[in-house]
């Protein structure tokens, strides 16, 4: 396993990284293959299996029948078995029809065999809307994963945590449920964020999964978010440079673990916390958060707590509607206003 | 396919044991339980299906099966455990719940894994299907021999886990067995009152893969049935669905009173338990005798014994413990 941090100048998108990493990985290791819907000669709804379907061919780039609950079920039975399958379920929204595959399965083998089985899978999923596909394909649901135990959750920001999270992820000896974002995705047809493309390096490297990184320093408030949602903080932190605020940014990578010591460090030194999270507002992330730095020390806070989270509303389809809702610069902006005020 | 007399009696003892294995989890699981039927209660707590009467159905099939292939099995898995050769005295602790446990208790009776033998099974119905297909296909891939084995009750036949997994298998042509034990009974609601088709293995059909069925719960012609299609299925010729009436002589779980079956059903099942049928057969055949029998019925409740001694003699683990094992 290598790790390095060193970003060279080639810049990919998350889309591409995902694939990178996953074909250097199947390169190094006979037993990773991919399964899911559209992931063979199309390469991905979403790109990020583009070109292994031609290197690797349909043995181990396997388009799946629209059965996710056979298929996350047969990579359950395939990891325990000693092979290492990366599948995808193509929108989050979907795992209504599979999440018995999911939680009562990849999450809860290993347990239930007291640790003697392991489920090294990887289980891709797409979030995110924002580009008015309506309330079936535009969740987050961080949340609703990371609360159930036995799973790892990662969500990243841009193209070069993508890539170590994805071959640390193929690498862990547990399921991993690895969400990106679509705005991230580099794919044209959704739009996408610029910030998400970054310098990658050709080369293999992990990155830690539980370790959230300090993506801008400040003193005057902590932003916290994940994936799309750390380029918002990104843009209201500068925003808030331009009126004489220093913001700090810590972009939670990983759901599961937690990396609860650096939120909390950043807490301490800055006082006061505003979360943003596309997920839903009530039960979620927003939440956990502000519980895991408050239980450890309420004193450190020299304001409420305040969140920026998608409405506990399902997602409208009208651009006026979705856009009204969704998390944005100007409302960690006010929100920071507000905590100023009071 | 008709089995080698070495295979007969092995059919035939494992069916004993795995039957004084639930009369004894019967016996010790009602402890503590009277008057009051508590399920907490007891040094067995929790839900308990026995599989009573449905021996013929693991017997018949795992009679083909090595170590190395796959099984996956329901939340009614004891006679499944015993003929796959789960460790006996590792899955009677798990079912006490003990540190020496398959799983040290964590996963009960419902949940035993033995990765040495390739056994797992599980509490929901029709879960085990989608990992038999991905254990066949990590065969397949891995270019390593072994078939994998689906065992599910009638009633997961009208899951959608069923038919997504049979279509998947069959377009896949993968190395996996489906086998149904109708005992005609999902808890209350009978086969007929759930199912449009009477017989599950025309569903075979939709899939384009062979359908089988076994009338009678009959040891032999399971063997024979299963024997085929697992040989099919090692020779690369893809998923065979097979359904075998069987019976469920107890209740759903402990503790069902059992109102909804017809008056005399159960008697009449008990009649024909493929137990006695068994032995009677082989007696007639001249394999047993009544000294052999005795024989070999006297060493399956030593082994019955010699498990359910080292399960009360085991610890628990210490209650923290369950915060250990989540990840690896």
């Amino acid at each position: 396993m290598t790790t390095t941090t060193s970003a060279g100048t080639r810049k990919l998108t998350i889309a591409r990284a995902m694939a990178e990493a996953t074909a250097q990985e199947m390169r190094n290791d006979p037993r990773v293959f991919v399964m899911g819907e559209d992931i063979g000669p199309l390469g991905g709804v979403f790109g990020n299996t583009r070109g292994l379907y031609d290197e690797f061919g349909p043995e181990r780039v396997r388009d799946t029948p629209i059965s996710e609950t056979a298929f996350i079920g047969a990579a359950v039975g395939a990891a325990s078995d000693g092979m290492r399958p990366i599948v995808e379920l193509m929108f989050v929204d979907f795992f209504g029809v599979c999440m018995d595959a999911i939680y009562n399965l990849m999450a809860k083998n290993t347990y239930f065999s007291g640790g003697k089985v392991k489920v090294p899978m990887v289980l891709m999923t797409s979030t995110g809307g924002g580009y008015s596909d309506a309330g079936q394909h535009s969740q987050c649901l961080y949340g609703t994963f990371a609360h159930l135990p036995g799973m790892k959750v990662v969500a990243p920001s841009n193209a070069y945590d993508a890539k170590g999270l994805m071959t640390a992820a193929i690498h862990d000896d547990n399921p991993v449920v690895f969400m990106y974002h679509k705005s991230l995705q580099g794919m044209g047809w959704l739009g996408t964020e610029k910030g998400a493309t970054v310098p990658v390096p050709e080369e293999s490297y992990t990155l830690e999964i539980g370790k959230a990184a300090v993506v801008r320093e400040g003193h005057d408030v902590t932003l916290v978010s994940l994936a799309a949602g750390v380029h918002h903080c990104l843009r209201a932190a500068q925003a808030l440079e331009d009126e004489g605020f220093s913001a700090e940014v810590v972009d939670l990578r990983s759901l599961v673990p937690l990396d609860r010591e650096t939120l909390r460090a950043s807490v301490a030194k800055t006082g006061r916390l505003i979360v943003v999270d596309e997920d839903y507002h009530s039960f979620g992330v927003s939440g956990e958060i502000i519980a895991s730095v408050v239980e450890h020390d309420h004193a450190c806070l020299k304001a409420a707590p305040r969140r920026v989270a998608y409405p506990d509303i399902p997602i409208p389809f009208a651009p006026t509607m979705e856009q009204w809702a969704l998390p944005n610069a100007d409302k960690i902006v006010d929100a920071f206003h507000q905590m100023m005020l009071s | 396919m008709q089995p080698t007399t070495e295979q007969r009696l092995w059919m035939y003892r494992h069916m004993v044991l795995s039957r004084y294995l639930e009369e004894r989890i019967e016996s010790l699981y009602m402890e503590g339980k009277t008057p009051v039927f508590n399920m907490a209660k007891g040094p067995i707590p929790g839900e308990m299906h026995l599989s009573n009467g449905q021996e013929p159905c693991a017997v018949g099939v795992c009679a083909h099966l090595d170590p190395e292939d796959i099984v996956t099995a329901t939340h009614r898995p004891h006679h499944i455990a015993v003929a796959k050769g789960v460790d006996l005295d590792a899955m009677v602790a798990e079912i006490f719940g003990k540190a020496t446990g398959l799983a040290g208790g964590r996963g009960g009776h419902m949940h035993l894994f033995d990765a040495k033998v390739n056994f797992s099974c599980s509490g929901i119905i029709g879960e085990g299907l989608g990992p038999a297909v991905g254990a066949a296909l990590s065969r397949k891939l891995q270019g390593k021999p072994g078939v994998a084995v689906a065992f599910m009750g009638e009633g997961a036949a009208n899951q959608g886990a069923f038919h997504e997994a049979l279509n998947l298998a069959a377009v896949w042509q993968l190395p996996v067995v489906f086998v149904i034990e109708d005992n005609a009974w999902g808890i209350s609601v009978a086969k007929q009152a759930s199912t449009a088709v009477p017989r599950n293995d025309r569903r075979a059909a939709a899939y384009d893969m062979p359908g089988v069925h076994v009338a009678d719960n009959d040891v032999e012609a399971i063997f024979s049935a299963a024997g085929e299609a697992i040989a099919r299925v090692r020779e690369g010729q893809g998923p065979t669905l097979i359904e075998i009436e069987t019976a469920r002589l107890a209740g759903h779980f402990m503790g069902d009173g059992e109102d909804y079956r017809p008056k005399g059903e159960k008697e009449g099942l008990k009649q024909r338990d493929p137990i006695p049928r068994y032995r009677k057969q082989l007696l007639d055949a001249g394999l047993l005798d009544d000294a052999s029998d005795d024989t070999l019925v006297e060493g399956a409740h030593a082994r019955v014994e010699a498990a359910i001694r080292f399960a009360q003699d085991s610890e628990f683990l210490p209650p923290e413990a369950a915060l250990e094992a989540v990840f690896v």
